[in-house]
């Protein structure tokens, strides 16, 4: 209420100062206050560049594969998830929902690697609602954990579109700023085909904002050259970084590359590591 | 007199006695034991530093302000930083006894130094990195469907779409309401500047709009800015004969306003000028 007060204040001091009132002030956000990081990806870094080149996804951005893509759950998986694992083999092209009977993921792996998939999603469950999420890359290619919250599947959400159609969608990243954020940019681009089809009109987006990340399904329309609707379709959730491993997925014996440590990494709130 | 009669003989209700010291519970006590020199009651002048909500003040008593209890004790705000304060301290107790000056400085240390000891407790217990609602306010600070908006633009500026979408016509029709608000509200003059110009304009205007029409069907990009300046400079004219063809009514009507004035103001000239020779 006194922030009320001393907000009219100032707005009555501007309008009476007229053309003399000093120009408005810059709110100050997290985005403004963010500590720097020195890892930030400068987009002429050579260096960057050429780790990309050589890294696991190289053949993918080289069009050398095609992403075959597995999405499977954990054990017992209830109503929910089952159709979020549905409604995701929708929006990613090429992707297959495979039920696990109590199959250990090592030994999964080896079989998808055979069988050409490219990557591997398992969704956790846990009291009937999704809440983790592991993709990996598969021919030897890095692990992410993430945290998944608040799911809403197509019927939940306010829309009127309708299904996600067969065409491959378009790929927004959006704000992935720091190596580790590129590394997970990279992963997302890898699921889906490099190609997209525009006569489809879809776009999957990743918007990375202090270290969630939001997917979202859409439909676009261009009304006019400056101009677009978008609809959404297709289900949403946001992600949260947990870890990154260097190899597929091995909780014991992986080689982690970052792990979210919560005493020593969240010393600030103005820090974020995406 | 004061002390003679309550500190050492008899009652000060502030007094508390241990077996090895007596204590004065009054709030405005400097040292907190009960002493002829730090009895608030008994010396006339007197000064304590006190804090209120995390900032400190310097209360201090003077024997003129003796008569008006509500005015007896003066607060001054004491800064922030703690050199900045004992500055302040002595500025304010300058020429008053050491004994006071000494205990208040004494006095303010510790009590900053409680204050900081308090602030690191807080934020051991409650602080958290991300906060309940951290992830809905991330949402409302991404703008996702903006963020969107804008990278679809983008793209679409950009080129990546290729031909799918034609958009001169788009541009077309945004010039053209442009130019009908402008022609509403352009001064006569103006007009009249136009129409004297539009037979000019006329012939320039249909090489232009066939050439610009085979420019169009050639390069169907929309994203170049010649294109865009040519484009809207050829609306514009195009827009100015289509303005004649599409409303009749409006366009000679309007014309014929500024038509008949000329004609008026011509009259009126001669007429002025005969008058005058």
């Amino acid at each position: 209420q006194e922030k009320l007060a001393l907000k009219k204040k100032r707005k009555k001091e501007r309008e009476a100062l007229g053309d003399k009132a000093p120009p408005k002030a810059i709110p100050k956000t997290i985005e403004n206050q963010r500590v720097y990081d020195e890892t930030t990806v400068d987009p002429n870094d050579e260096e960057v560049a050429f780790d990309e080149a050589t890294d696991e996804f190289a053949p993918y951005f080289n069009r050398q594969t095609v992403p075959k893509i597995l999405i499977t759950t954990s054990d017992r998986p209830r109503g929910r998830t089952v159709r979020f694992c549905e409604q995701l083999a929708t929006v990613i092209p090429n992707s297959h929902v495979y039920y696990r009977r109590g199959l250990a993921l090592k030994r999964i792996i080896p079989q998808c690697i055979a069988r050409d998939f490219t990557d591997l999603i398992v969704i956790n469950e846990d009291r009937k609602i999704p809440n983790g999420l592991v993709l990996s890359h598969l021919p030897d290619g890095p692990t992410a954990h993430f945290r998944m919250s608040s799911v809403r599947l197509r019927k939940e959400i306010k829309r009127k579109g309708k299904e996600p159609t067969e065409h491959v969608p378009e790929v927004i990243l959006n704000n992935f700023t720091t190596r580790l954020g590129h590394s997970i940019g990279r992963m997302f681009a890898a699921l889906f085909p490099h190609d997209p089809q525009f006569i489809g009109r879809q776009v999957a987006t990743f918007h990375n904002q202090r270290d969630y990340i939001f997917f979202r399904f859409h439909r676009y329309i261009f009304k006019s050259e400056k101009k677009v609707g978008i609809q959404e379709l297709g289900p949403r959730f946001t992600l949260k970084l947990r870890s990154l491993q260097k190899g597929t997925f091995d909780s014991k014996f992986g080689e982690y590359e970052w792990i979210h440590k919560r005493r020593e990494m969240d010393t600030s709130r103005r820090k974020f590591h995406l | 007199v004061v002390w003679s009669m309550l500190g050492n003989r008899q009652f000060c209700s502030y007094k508390m006695t241990t077996k090895t010291q007596n204590f004065c519970r009054n709030e405005y006590n400097l040292t907190g034991l009960c002493n002829r020199s730090s009895c608030p009651l008994a010396n006339s002048q007197y000064a304590t530093v006190r804090e209120e909500k995390g900032r400190c003040y310097l209360y201090m008593k003077t024997i003129e302000r003796a008569a008006f209890p509500r005015r007896l004790w003066e607060r001054v705000l004491l800064s922030k930083n703690y050199e900045k304060a004992l500055e302040e301290i002595d500025e304010n107790l300058i020429y008053w006894p050491r004994f006071i000056r000494h205990k208040c400085k004494q006095r303010f240390t510790k009590i900053t130094q409680y204050l900081i000891r308090i602030r690191k407790l807080t934020l051991k217990r409650h602080w958290s990195p991300f906060p309940e609602g951290s992830e809905e306010k991330a949402l409302i600070a991404a703008q996702l469907d903006n963020a969107i908006e804008k990278e679809l633009l983008e793209r679409l500026k950009q080129d990546t779409y290729g031909d799918i979408y034609n958009f001169p016509i788009h541009a077309f029709d945004k010039a053209l309401q442009q130019q009908d608000a402008e022609s509403e509200s352009d001064a006569e003059r103006e007009e009249e500047e136009d129409d004297e110009d539009v037979d000019k304009r006329e012939f320039v205007e249909a090489e232009d709009s066939e050439l610009s029409d085979f420019e169009d069907m050639d390069k169907l990009e929309t994203s170049s800015e010649e294109e865009q300046e040519e484009e809207e400079e050829v609306e514009k004219k195009a827009s100015h004969s289509k303005s004649k063809g599409k409303t009749p009514l409006k366009g000679p009507a309007r014309r014929k306003r500024p038509y008949i004035e000329i004609e008026y103001e011509e009259e009126t000239e001669p007429s002025t000028k005969t008058k005058a020779a």
